[in-house]
Protein backbone atom coordinates (compact mmCIF):
# COMPACT_ATOMS: atom_id res chain seq x y z
CA UNK A 1 0.00 0.00 0.00
CA UNK A 2 1.20 3.59 0.71
CA UNK A 3 3.70 2.16 2.95
CA UNK A 4 5.74 0.92 0.27
CA UNK A 5 7.12 4.03 -0.80
CA UNK A 6 10.72 4.49 0.20
CA UNK A 7 11.59 7.87 0.45
CA UNK A 8 14.69 9.02 -0.84
CA UNK A 9 15.32 5.53 -1.48
CA UNK A 10 18.61 5.32 0.23
CA UNK A 11 20.46 1.33 -0.99
CA UNK A 12 22.79 1.13 2.23
CA UNK A 13 25.67 -0.26 1.11
CA UNK A 14 29.87 0.10 1.78
CA UNK A 15 30.81 1.66 -2.21
CA UNK A 16 33.50 4.23 -2.64
CA UNK A 17 30.55 6.16 -2.64
CA UNK A 18 28.49 5.31 0.13
CA UNK A 19 31.79 6.05 1.90
CA UNK A 20 32.42 9.60 0.52
CA UNK A 21 31.39 12.52 2.59
CA UNK A 22 28.15 13.80 1.93
CA UNK A 23 29.39 17.25 1.00
CA UNK A 24 31.58 15.55 -1.32
CA UNK A 25 29.11 14.07 -3.54
CA UNK A 26 26.54 17.41 -2.93
CA UNK A 27 29.53 19.10 -4.90
CA UNK A 28 30.44 17.00 -7.16
CA UNK A 29 26.74 16.48 -8.15
CA UNK A 30 26.51 20.26 -8.66
CA UNK A 31 29.25 20.15 -10.95
CA UNK A 32 27.61 17.22 -12.37
CA UNK A 33 23.80 18.78 -12.85
CA UNK A 34 25.96 22.01 -14.31
CA UNK A 35 27.71 19.72 -16.66
CA UNK A 36 24.68 18.54 -18.17
CA UNK A 37 23.71 21.35 -19.34
CA UNK A 38 26.77 22.61 -20.75
CA UNK A 39 27.68 19.53 -23.06
CA UNK A 40 27.16 20.02 -26.50
CA UNK A 41 29.73 18.15 -28.96
CA UNK A 42 29.86 14.48 -29.45
CA UNK A 43 33.20 14.62 -27.63
CA UNK A 44 31.61 15.79 -24.50
CA UNK A 45 28.85 13.68 -24.34
CA UNK A 46 31.15 10.59 -24.81
CA UNK A 47 33.48 11.80 -21.89
CA UNK A 48 29.93 12.30 -19.84
CA UNK A 49 28.57 8.78 -20.50
CA UNK A 50 32.11 7.56 -19.50
CA UNK A 51 31.71 9.59 -16.31
CA UNK A 52 27.69 8.71 -15.88
CA UNK A 53 29.05 5.07 -16.22
CA UNK A 54 31.84 5.23 -14.10
CA UNK A 55 29.72 6.36 -11.57
CA UNK A 56 27.36 3.84 -11.34
CA UNK A 57 29.76 1.09 -10.83
CA UNK A 58 31.20 2.69 -8.15
CA UNK A 59 27.97 2.74 -6.50
CA UNK A 60 27.61 -0.95 -7.43
CA UNK A 61 23.88 -0.26 -7.24
CA UNK A 62 22.33 -2.78 -9.87
CA UNK A 63 21.41 -1.63 -13.25
CA UNK A 64 17.83 -3.21 -12.69
CA UNK A 65 17.71 -0.34 -9.86
CA UNK A 66 19.22 2.00 -12.13
CA UNK A 67 16.83 1.77 -14.93
CA UNK A 68 13.77 1.46 -12.02
CA UNK A 69 14.29 4.55 -11.63
CA UNK A 70 14.17 6.13 -15.03
CA UNK A 71 10.85 4.34 -15.34
CA UNK A 72 7.76 7.18 -14.10
CA UNK A 73 9.38 9.67 -16.01
CA UNK A 74 9.41 7.49 -19.62
CA UNK A 75 5.96 8.34 -20.81
CA UNK A 76 6.72 12.21 -20.07
CA UNK A 77 10.10 11.76 -21.86
CA UNK A 78 8.38 10.38 -24.74
CA UNK A 79 5.72 13.00 -25.17
CA UNK A 80 8.17 15.33 -24.85
CA UNK A 81 10.56 13.63 -27.58
CA UNK A 82 7.47 13.53 -29.79
CA UNK A 83 6.27 17.40 -29.72
CA UNK A 84 9.98 18.51 -29.67
CA UNK A 85 10.21 16.09 -32.99
CA UNK A 86 7.07 17.46 -34.65
CA UNK A 87 7.73 21.11 -33.65
CA UNK A 88 11.25 22.05 -34.15
CA UNK A 89 12.10 23.23 -37.86
CA UNK A 90 15.18 23.44 -39.01
CA UNK A 91 16.99 24.47 -42.20
CA UNK A 92 17.19 22.44 -45.17
CA UNK A 93 14.79 19.86 -46.18
CA UNK A 94 12.64 18.37 -44.13
CA UNK A 95 13.54 14.57 -43.79
CA UNK A 96 9.66 13.41 -44.15
CA UNK A 97 6.73 15.17 -43.47
CA UNK A 98 2.91 14.33 -43.06
CA UNK A 99 -0.44 16.10 -42.20
CA UNK A 100 0.65 19.12 -41.14
CA UNK A 101 3.88 18.55 -39.76
CA UNK A 102 7.38 18.21 -41.27
CA UNK A 103 10.41 16.32 -39.23
CA UNK A 104 13.95 17.79 -39.44
CA UNK A 105 17.26 16.69 -38.15
CA UNK A 106 17.59 19.15 -36.11
CA UNK A 107 14.12 18.15 -34.19
CA UNK A 108 15.49 14.36 -34.12
CA UNK A 109 18.80 15.94 -32.68
CA UNK A 110 17.43 17.87 -30.27
CA UNK A 111 14.87 15.34 -28.87
CA UNK A 112 17.70 13.00 -28.38
CA UNK A 113 20.16 15.51 -26.38
CA UNK A 114 16.99 16.64 -24.55
CA UNK A 115 16.13 12.97 -23.14
CA UNK A 116 19.90 12.00 -22.89
CA UNK A 117 20.08 14.77 -20.47
CA UNK A 118 17.22 14.11 -18.51
CA UNK A 119 17.94 10.84 -17.88
CA UNK A 120 21.36 11.75 -17.10
CA UNK A 121 20.02 13.59 -14.77
CA UNK A 122 18.34 11.63 -12.84
CA UNK A 123 20.59 8.58 -12.85
CA UNK A 124 24.22 10.83 -11.81
CA UNK A 125 22.05 12.88 -9.16
CA UNK A 126 20.22 9.19 -7.52
CA UNK A 127 23.50 7.43 -8.10
CA UNK A 128 25.98 10.75 -6.37
CA UNK A 129 23.29 11.57 -4.18
CA UNK A 130 19.83 9.45 -2.99
CA UNK A 131 20.55 5.78 -3.35
CA UNK A 132 24.16 5.95 -1.88
CA UNK A 133 23.75 8.64 0.82
CA UNK A 134 21.74 8.16 4.09
CA UNK A 135 18.94 10.97 4.71
CA UNK A 136 20.48 12.17 7.92
CA UNK A 137 24.27 12.45 6.09
CA UNK A 138 22.53 14.50 3.38
CA UNK A 139 21.06 17.15 6.05
CA UNK A 140 24.39 17.15 7.91
CA UNK A 141 26.05 18.22 4.45
CA UNK A 142 23.42 20.59 3.36
CA UNK A 143 23.74 22.18 7.41
CA UNK A 144 27.59 22.00 6.83
CA UNK A 145 27.35 23.69 3.46
CA UNK A 146 25.25 26.14 3.49
CA UNK A 147 27.01 26.85 7.26
CA UNK A 148 28.47 30.01 6.12
CA UNK A 149 24.99 31.39 5.32
CA UNK A 150 24.54 31.46 9.37
CA UNK A 151 26.63 35.04 9.14
CA UNK A 152 23.92 36.80 7.67
CA UNK A 153 21.12 34.84 10.29
CA UNK A 154 20.11 32.48 8.25
CA UNK A 155 18.85 29.87 10.35
CA UNK A 156 20.47 26.78 8.56
CA UNK A 157 20.56 24.29 11.95
CA UNK A 158 16.64 24.86 12.23
CA UNK A 159 16.47 24.15 8.53
CA UNK A 160 18.06 20.88 8.86
CA UNK A 161 16.26 20.16 11.93
CA UNK A 162 13.33 20.73 10.23
CA UNK A 163 14.02 18.24 7.31
CA UNK A 164 15.41 15.53 9.67
CA UNK A 165 11.79 15.90 11.53
CA UNK A 166 10.25 15.76 8.90
CA UNK A 167 11.78 12.91 7.55
CA UNK A 168 11.30 11.28 11.13
CA UNK A 169 7.85 11.36 10.95
CA UNK A 170 6.76 10.96 7.21
CA UNK A 171 6.87 7.01 8.02
CA UNK A 172 4.64 7.64 11.23
CA UNK A 173 1.96 9.94 9.22
CA UNK A 174 2.07 7.26 6.65
CA UNK A 175 1.25 4.68 8.99
CA UNK A 176 -1.42 7.02 10.33
CA UNK A 177 -3.03 7.90 7.25
CA UNK A 178 -3.78 4.36 6.34
CA UNK A 179 -5.52 4.04 10.21
CA UNK A 180 -7.68 6.70 9.73
CA UNK A 181 -8.57 5.60 5.83
CA UNK A 182 -9.19 2.50 7.42
CA UNK A 183 -11.53 3.80 10.54
CA UNK A 184 -13.32 6.16 7.96
CA UNK A 185 -13.71 2.98 5.05
CA UNK A 186 -15.29 0.80 8.03
CA UNK A 187 -17.56 3.41 8.65
CA UNK A 188 -18.85 3.44 4.91
CA UNK A 189 -16.59 5.80 3.05
CA UNK A 190 -15.86 5.39 -0.72
CA UNK A 191 -12.58 6.78 -1.86
CA UNK A 192 -12.32 5.21 -5.11
CA UNK A 193 -15.88 6.02 -6.88
CA UNK A 194 -17.71 8.95 -7.86
CA UNK A 195 -16.36 11.92 -9.74
CA UNK A 196 -12.98 13.43 -8.97
CA UNK A 197 -15.10 16.22 -6.88
CA UNK A 198 -16.63 13.84 -4.94
CA UNK A 199 -13.60 11.88 -4.02
CA UNK A 200 -11.80 14.95 -3.12
CA UNK A 201 -14.86 15.73 -0.54
CA UNK A 202 -13.95 11.94 0.77
CA UNK A 203 -10.75 13.10 1.83
CA UNK A 204 -11.85 15.65 4.20
CA UNK A 205 -12.59 13.48 6.73
CA UNK A 206 -9.09 11.92 6.45
CA UNK A 207 -6.91 15.20 6.54
CA UNK A 208 -8.50 17.05 9.65
CA UNK A 209 -8.27 14.09 11.81
CA UNK A 210 -4.66 13.85 10.36
CA UNK A 211 -4.12 17.72 10.76
CA UNK A 212 -5.36 17.54 14.24
CA UNK A 213 -2.94 14.75 15.42
CA UNK A 214 -0.04 16.02 13.45
CA UNK A 215 -0.28 19.27 15.94
CA UNK A 216 -1.11 16.92 18.38
CA UNK A 217 2.83 15.31 17.84
CA UNK A 218 4.64 18.37 17.18
CA UNK A 219 3.24 19.87 20.76
CA UNK A 220 4.34 16.09 22.32
CA UNK A 221 7.81 16.05 20.23
CA UNK A 222 8.44 19.55 21.30
CA UNK A 223 8.36 19.36 24.99
CA UNK A 224 10.38 15.88 24.59
CA UNK A 225 12.90 18.07 22.95
CA UNK A 226 12.90 20.53 25.28
CA UNK A 227 13.84 18.21 27.98
CA UNK A 228 16.25 16.50 26.27
CA UNK A 229 17.81 20.01 26.82
CA UNK A 230 17.79 21.25 23.03
CA UNK A 231 18.31 25.11 22.83
CA UNK A 232 18.58 25.08 18.77
CA UNK A 233 22.68 25.22 17.45
CA UNK A 234 23.53 26.96 20.87
CA UNK A 235 26.72 24.56 22.31
CA UNK A 236 25.53 21.98 20.37
CA UNK A 237 28.45 19.03 19.24
CA UNK A 238 27.75 15.90 17.19
CA UNK A 239 28.34 12.76 17.43
CA UNK A 240 29.24 12.05 13.67
CA UNK A 241 31.51 14.77 12.79
CA UNK A 242 31.66 15.18 8.87
CA UNK A 243 35.60 14.63 8.21
CA UNK A 244 37.32 15.32 4.75
CA UNK A 245 39.21 12.69 4.37
CA UNK A 246 41.95 12.14 1.48
CA UNK A 247 39.58 10.04 -0.99
CA UNK A 248 37.35 13.11 -0.70
CA UNK A 249 39.85 15.47 -1.50
CA UNK A 250 40.80 13.09 -4.41
CA UNK A 251 37.72 12.95 -5.40
CA UNK A 252 37.05 16.53 -5.79
CA UNK A 253 39.69 17.18 -7.68
CA UNK A 254 39.03 14.51 -10.39
CA UNK A 255 35.29 16.08 -10.49
CA UNK A 256 37.19 19.51 -11.11
CA UNK A 257 39.24 17.95 -13.63
CA UNK A 258 36.64 16.42 -15.57
CA UNK A 259 34.33 19.07 -15.50
CA UNK A 260 37.04 21.54 -16.95
CA UNK A 261 37.96 18.52 -19.67
CA UNK A 262 34.05 18.89 -20.30
CA UNK A 263 33.97 22.75 -20.55
CA UNK A 264 37.04 22.36 -23.48
CA UNK A 265 35.19 19.47 -25.07
CA UNK A 266 31.68 21.54 -25.17
CA UNK A 267 33.11 24.93 -26.27
CA UNK A 268 33.24 25.32 -29.64
CA UNK A 269 36.13 25.13 -31.38
CA UNK A 270 35.80 28.97 -32.92
CA UNK A 271 35.13 30.14 -29.40
CA UNK A 272 37.88 28.14 -28.26
CA UNK A 273 40.33 29.72 -30.82
CA UNK A 274 38.78 33.51 -29.79
CA UNK A 275 39.54 32.46 -26.36
CA UNK A 276 43.35 31.42 -27.12
CA UNK A 277 43.61 34.96 -29.01
CA UNK A 278 42.03 36.57 -26.32
CA UNK A 279 44.94 35.52 -24.07
CA UNK A 280 47.40 35.86 -26.42
CA UNK A 281 46.38 39.50 -26.69
CA UNK A 282 46.84 39.73 -22.58
CA UNK A 283 49.99 37.78 -22.29
CA UNK A 284 51.33 39.78 -25.23
CA UNK A 285 50.41 43.34 -23.12
CA UNK A 286 51.84 42.00 -20.15
CA UNK B 1 16.12 18.80 55.75
CA UNK B 2 18.13 19.25 52.73
CA UNK B 3 18.20 14.91 53.01
CA UNK B 4 15.60 14.68 50.30
CA UNK B 5 16.72 15.14 47.15
CA UNK B 6 13.05 16.40 45.24
CA UNK B 7 11.14 18.53 47.50
CA UNK B 8 7.89 19.92 46.57
CA UNK B 9 6.02 22.41 49.19
CA UNK B 10 2.39 22.71 48.86
CA UNK B 11 2.37 23.26 45.30
CA UNK B 12 -0.89 24.54 43.00
CA UNK B 13 -1.24 24.50 39.65
CA UNK B 14 -4.48 25.55 37.44
CA UNK B 15 -5.21 24.71 34.01
CA UNK B 16 -6.74 27.60 32.39
CA UNK B 17 -8.98 26.62 29.13
CA UNK B 18 -10.87 29.80 27.47
CA UNK B 19 -12.27 27.24 24.73
CA UNK B 20 -15.66 28.25 23.08
CA UNK B 21 -16.61 31.11 26.09
CA UNK B 22 -15.23 34.13 26.12
CA UNK B 23 -14.56 33.71 30.00
CA UNK B 24 -11.76 31.49 31.12
CA UNK B 25 -12.94 28.01 32.68
CA UNK B 26 -10.46 27.36 35.49
CA UNK B 27 -9.03 23.51 36.11
CA UNK B 28 -7.42 23.22 39.82
CA UNK B 29 -5.29 19.95 38.56
CA UNK B 30 -3.05 20.68 41.72
CA UNK B 31 -4.23 21.84 45.22
CA UNK B 32 -1.19 22.13 47.41
CA UNK B 33 0.36 19.21 46.92
CA UNK B 34 3.91 18.43 49.31
CA UNK B 35 6.04 15.69 48.81
CA UNK B 36 9.16 14.78 49.58
CA UNK B 37 11.51 11.97 47.34
CA UNK B 38 14.88 11.16 48.69
CA UNK B 39 18.03 9.62 46.75
CA UNK B 40 17.53 6.39 44.75
CA UNK B 41 13.78 5.88 45.32
CA UNK B 42 11.92 3.83 43.92
CA UNK B 43 8.73 5.93 43.85
CA UNK B 44 4.92 4.72 42.30
CA UNK B 45 2.71 7.74 41.83
CA UNK B 46 -1.02 6.11 41.15
CA UNK B 47 -4.12 7.78 40.18
CA UNK B 48 -6.69 8.11 37.74
CA UNK B 49 -6.67 10.26 34.71
CA UNK B 50 -6.87 13.58 35.80
CA UNK B 51 -5.92 13.42 39.38
CA UNK B 52 -2.93 15.80 38.33
CA UNK B 53 -0.46 13.27 38.73
CA UNK B 54 1.42 13.91 34.99
CA UNK B 55 0.65 18.04 36.17
CA UNK B 56 2.88 17.11 39.01
CA UNK B 57 5.97 15.51 36.92
CA UNK B 58 5.40 18.22 34.43
CA UNK B 59 6.20 20.70 37.24
CA UNK B 60 9.09 18.70 38.45
CA UNK B 61 10.88 18.46 35.41
CA UNK B 62 10.23 22.28 34.59
CA UNK B 63 7.81 21.83 31.60
CA UNK B 64 5.54 23.72 33.86
CA UNK B 65 5.57 26.35 36.49
CA UNK B 66 3.72 25.94 39.38
CA UNK B 67 1.17 28.75 40.35
CA UNK B 68 2.39 28.70 44.00
CA UNK B 69 4.29 26.94 46.21
CA UNK B 70 8.48 26.10 45.75
CA UNK B 71 10.16 23.00 44.24
CA UNK B 72 13.91 22.39 45.73
CA UNK B 73 15.53 19.95 43.82
CA UNK B 74 19.19 18.90 45.35
CA UNK B 75 18.87 22.30 47.55
CA UNK B 76 18.17 24.26 43.88
CA UNK B 77 15.02 25.82 43.75
CA UNK B 78 13.77 25.88 40.35
CA UNK B 79 10.76 27.65 40.78
CA UNK B 80 13.18 30.30 41.23
CA UNK B 81 12.78 33.12 38.43
CA UNK B 82 16.26 34.33 38.42
CA UNK B 83 17.59 30.88 37.70
CA UNK B 84 20.37 31.40 34.62
CA UNK B 85 19.49 29.83 31.39
CA UNK B 86 22.42 27.35 31.88
CA UNK B 87 21.25 26.70 35.63
CA UNK B 88 18.03 26.00 34.06
CA UNK B 89 19.91 23.25 31.19
CA UNK B 90 21.25 21.72 33.76
CA UNK B 91 18.52 20.95 36.20
CA UNK B 92 16.90 19.30 33.03
CA UNK B 93 19.61 16.90 32.46
CA UNK B 94 19.52 15.57 35.93
CA UNK B 95 15.99 15.21 35.64
CA UNK B 96 14.94 12.63 32.43
CA UNK B 97 11.64 12.02 31.51
CA UNK B 98 10.35 9.49 29.32
CA UNK B 99 6.83 10.07 27.62
CA UNK B 100 3.64 7.95 27.27
CA UNK B 101 3.64 8.11 23.22
CA UNK B 102 6.89 6.58 22.03
CA UNK B 103 6.46 7.85 18.65
CA UNK B 104 6.52 11.24 19.57
CA UNK B 105 9.80 11.58 21.48
CA UNK B 106 12.08 10.28 18.72
CA UNK B 107 13.94 12.80 16.79
CA UNK B 108 16.62 11.26 14.38
CA UNK B 109 15.93 8.74 11.79
CA UNK B 110 18.38 6.56 12.91
CA UNK B 111 17.93 5.31 16.65
CA UNK B 112 21.85 5.77 17.72
CA UNK B 113 21.31 8.86 16.20
CA UNK B 114 18.39 9.70 18.20
CA UNK B 115 20.14 8.49 21.57
CA UNK B 116 22.62 10.81 20.63
CA UNK B 117 20.38 13.99 20.39
CA UNK B 118 20.24 14.91 24.25
CA UNK B 119 24.37 14.58 24.49
CA UNK B 120 24.52 16.78 21.90
CA UNK B 121 22.44 19.23 22.99
CA UNK B 122 24.69 19.28 26.40
CA UNK B 123 27.56 19.65 23.74
CA UNK B 124 29.63 16.79 24.95
CA UNK B 125 32.42 16.03 22.60
CA UNK B 126 31.99 13.47 20.56
CA UNK B 127 33.98 10.27 21.45
CA UNK B 128 32.32 11.00 24.70
CA UNK B 129 29.09 10.75 22.92
CA UNK B 130 29.92 7.66 20.87
CA UNK B 131 30.66 6.19 24.34
CA UNK B 132 27.49 7.35 25.95
CA UNK B 133 25.48 5.82 23.09
CA UNK B 134 26.73 2.72 23.11
CA UNK B 135 26.57 2.17 26.47
CA UNK B 136 23.37 3.02 26.86
CA UNK B 137 21.60 0.80 23.81
CA UNK B 138 23.21 -1.90 25.40
CA UNK B 139 21.69 -1.04 28.78
CA UNK B 140 18.55 -1.40 27.56
CA UNK B 141 19.12 -4.19 25.10
CA UNK B 142 18.88 -2.16 21.65
CA UNK B 143 22.36 -2.10 20.85
CA UNK B 144 21.91 -4.69 17.85
CA UNK B 145 19.53 -2.35 16.60
CA UNK B 146 21.36 0.72 16.43
CA UNK B 147 21.81 1.32 12.55
CA UNK B 148 18.11 1.36 12.26
CA UNK B 149 15.07 3.11 11.70
CA UNK B 150 13.00 3.89 14.46
CA UNK B 151 9.40 3.58 12.77
CA UNK B 152 10.13 0.12 12.02
CA UNK B 153 10.56 -0.88 15.89
CA UNK B 154 7.66 -2.06 17.88
CA UNK B 155 6.06 0.32 20.58
CA UNK B 156 8.39 -1.56 23.78
CA UNK B 157 11.57 -1.11 21.63
CA UNK B 158 10.80 2.80 20.31
CA UNK B 159 10.32 3.25 24.20
CA UNK B 160 13.16 1.00 24.93
CA UNK B 161 15.32 4.18 22.63
CA UNK B 162 13.68 6.70 24.35
CA UNK B 163 14.96 5.34 27.59
CA UNK B 164 18.32 5.22 26.09
CA UNK B 165 18.13 8.40 24.88
CA UNK B 166 17.68 9.96 28.42
CA UNK B 167 20.35 7.56 30.08
CA UNK B 168 23.07 9.35 28.21
CA UNK B 169 22.47 12.49 29.05
CA UNK B 170 23.59 10.80 32.98
CA UNK B 171 20.27 12.10 34.67
CA UNK B 172 19.99 11.73 38.20
CA UNK B 173 16.66 11.39 38.45
CA UNK B 174 14.39 9.51 35.72
CA UNK B 175 10.70 10.20 35.69
CA UNK B 176 8.32 7.60 33.33
CA UNK B 177 4.87 9.56 32.77
CA UNK B 178 2.17 6.40 31.60
CA UNK B 179 5.50 4.85 30.18
CA UNK B 180 4.19 1.75 29.55
CA UNK B 181 0.49 2.64 28.94
CA UNK B 182 0.70 1.95 25.02
CA UNK B 183 2.71 -0.97 25.33
CA UNK B 184 1.91 -4.50 24.79
CA UNK B 185 2.34 -7.00 27.78
CA UNK B 186 5.86 -7.96 26.59
CA UNK B 187 6.87 -4.06 25.99
CA UNK B 188 5.59 -3.45 29.28
CA UNK B 189 7.70 -5.80 31.32
CA UNK B 190 11.03 -5.08 29.23
CA UNK B 191 10.74 -1.37 30.23
CA UNK B 192 9.51 -1.93 34.03
CA UNK B 193 12.46 -4.16 34.65
CA UNK B 194 14.96 -1.78 32.99
CA UNK B 195 13.56 1.26 34.92
CA UNK B 196 14.06 -1.34 38.30
CA UNK B 197 17.51 -2.10 37.02
CA UNK B 198 18.19 1.19 36.62
CA UNK B 199 16.82 2.20 39.90
CA UNK B 200 18.54 -0.54 41.78
CA UNK B 201 22.03 -1.25 40.10
CA UNK B 202 22.67 2.64 39.11
CA UNK B 203 21.25 4.29 41.84
CA UNK B 204 18.67 6.39 39.89
CA UNK B 205 16.16 7.62 41.51
CA UNK B 206 13.34 6.65 39.82
CA UNK B 207 9.54 8.07 39.03
CA UNK B 208 6.88 5.90 37.72
CA UNK B 209 3.57 7.41 37.38
CA UNK B 210 1.22 5.15 35.95
CA UNK B 211 -2.35 3.50 36.41
CA UNK B 212 -1.36 0.24 36.36
CA UNK B 213 -1.71 -1.15 39.85
CA UNK B 214 0.92 -4.02 39.99
CA UNK B 215 3.34 -1.30 38.90
CA UNK B 216 2.82 0.79 41.64
CA UNK B 217 2.68 -2.40 43.80
CA UNK B 218 6.79 -3.20 42.75
CA UNK B 219 7.94 0.13 43.59
CA UNK B 220 9.50 1.03 47.32
CA UNK B 221 6.52 3.97 47.86
CA UNK B 222 3.57 4.74 46.60
CA UNK B 223 1.55 8.34 46.93
CA UNK B 224 -1.39 8.15 45.64
CA UNK B 225 -3.10 11.57 43.96
CA UNK B 226 -6.92 12.57 43.66
CA UNK B 227 -8.39 15.40 42.76
CA UNK B 228 -4.74 17.63 42.59
CA UNK B 229 -4.30 16.43 46.29
CA UNK B 230 -2.12 13.49 48.29
CA UNK B 231 -4.75 10.69 49.36
CA UNK B 232 -1.89 8.39 50.40
CA UNK B 233 1.80 7.62 50.58
CA UNK B 234 3.21 4.87 52.31
CA UNK B 235 4.51 1.42 51.26
CA UNK B 236 2.52 -0.38 48.63
CA UNK B 237 1.77 -3.17 51.74
CA UNK B 238 0.62 0.25 53.75
CA UNK B 239 -1.59 1.67 50.79
CA UNK B 240 -3.21 -1.16 49.31
CA UNK B 241 -4.68 -2.51 52.59
CA UNK B 242 -6.61 0.58 52.33
CA UNK B 243 -9.05 -1.32 49.22
CA UNK B 244 -12.64 0.76 50.73
CA UNK B 245 -10.36 4.39 50.30
CA UNK B 246 -9.04 3.27 46.84
CA UNK B 247 -12.68 2.03 45.99
CA UNK B 248 -14.03 5.46 47.41
CA UNK B 249 -11.69 7.53 44.68
CA UNK B 250 -12.19 4.69 41.60
CA UNK B 251 -9.15 3.06 41.94
CA UNK B 252 -8.66 -0.64 42.29
CA UNK B 253 -5.97 -2.57 44.41
CA UNK B 254 -4.27 -5.30 42.77
CA UNK B 255 -5.97 -8.61 42.07
CA UNK B 256 -4.21 -9.99 45.03
CA UNK B 257 -5.41 -7.33 47.38
CA UNK B 258 -8.67 -7.46 46.25
CA UNK B 259 -9.06 -10.98 47.33
CA UNK B 260 -7.76 -10.56 50.72
CA UNK B 261 -10.72 -7.64 51.12
CA UNK B 262 -13.23 -9.77 49.48
CA UNK B 263 -12.29 -12.58 52.33
CA UNK B 264 -12.27 -10.14 55.23
CA UNK B 265 -15.74 -8.72 53.69
CA UNK B 266 -17.05 -12.14 53.43
CA UNK B 267 -16.34 -12.37 57.54
CA UNK B 268 -13.13 -14.30 57.16
CA UNK B 269 -10.11 -12.94 59.77
CA UNK B 270 -7.07 -12.27 57.82
CA UNK B 271 -4.60 -10.08 60.15
CA UNK B 272 -1.44 -10.28 57.38
CA UNK B 273 -1.60 -8.37 53.67
CA UNK B 274 -1.01 -9.57 50.62
CA UNK B 275 -0.22 -7.56 47.37
CA UNK B 276 1.88 -9.79 44.68
CA UNK B 277 0.25 -13.20 43.41
CA UNK B 278 3.20 -15.20 45.40
CA UNK B 279 2.45 -13.17 48.85
CA UNK B 280 -1.40 -13.92 48.37
CA UNK B 281 -0.55 -17.89 47.96
CA UNK B 282 1.43 -18.46 50.89
CA UNK B 283 -1.07 -16.78 52.78
CA UNK B 284 -4.33 -18.69 51.25
CA UNK B 285 -1.43 -22.32 51.67
CA UNK B 286 -1.14 -21.06 55.49
CA UNK B 287 -5.43 -20.37 55.65
CA UNK B 288 -5.89 -23.49 54.15
CA UNK B 289 -4.01 -25.45 56.49
CA UNK B 290 -5.41 -23.67 59.26
CA UNK B 291 -2.23 -22.07 60.27
CA UNK B 292 -1.19 -18.32 61.56
CA UNK B 293 -3.32 -16.09 60.32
Amino acid sequence: MISDITLGQFFPGSSILHRLDPRTKLLLSLLYIIGVFLLNTPMAFILYTLITLSLILASRISMRVILKGIKPIVIVLIFTMIINILLTSGEGEPLFSFLIFAVYKEGIIRAFFMAYRVIMLIVGSSVLLTYTTSPIALTDGLESLLSPLKLIKVPVHLFAMMMTIALRFIPTLIEETETIMNAQKSRGANFTEGSIIKRARALIPILVPLFVSSFKRAEELAVAMECRCYRGDVGRTKMNKLKYRLRDILWLTVGALLFAGLILLSVKSAELSALGEAMRILFYKI
Amino acid sequence: MNDYFIRCENLSYIYEDTGESAIPVFHPALDGVSLNISRGEYLAILGHNGSGKSTLAKLISMILTPKSGKIYIDGTDITDETLGEDAQYELRRRVGMVFQNPDNQLVATVVEEDVAFGPENLGIPSDEIRKRVDDALSLVGMQDYKRHAPHKLSGGQKQRVAIAGIIAMHPDIIIFDEATAMLDPIGRRDVLAIMERLNREDGITVINITHYMDEAARADRIVVINDGKTLLDGTPDEVFSNVPLLHEVGLEAPQSAELIHALREAGLVINSNAITPEGCRDLLIRLLSGGDR
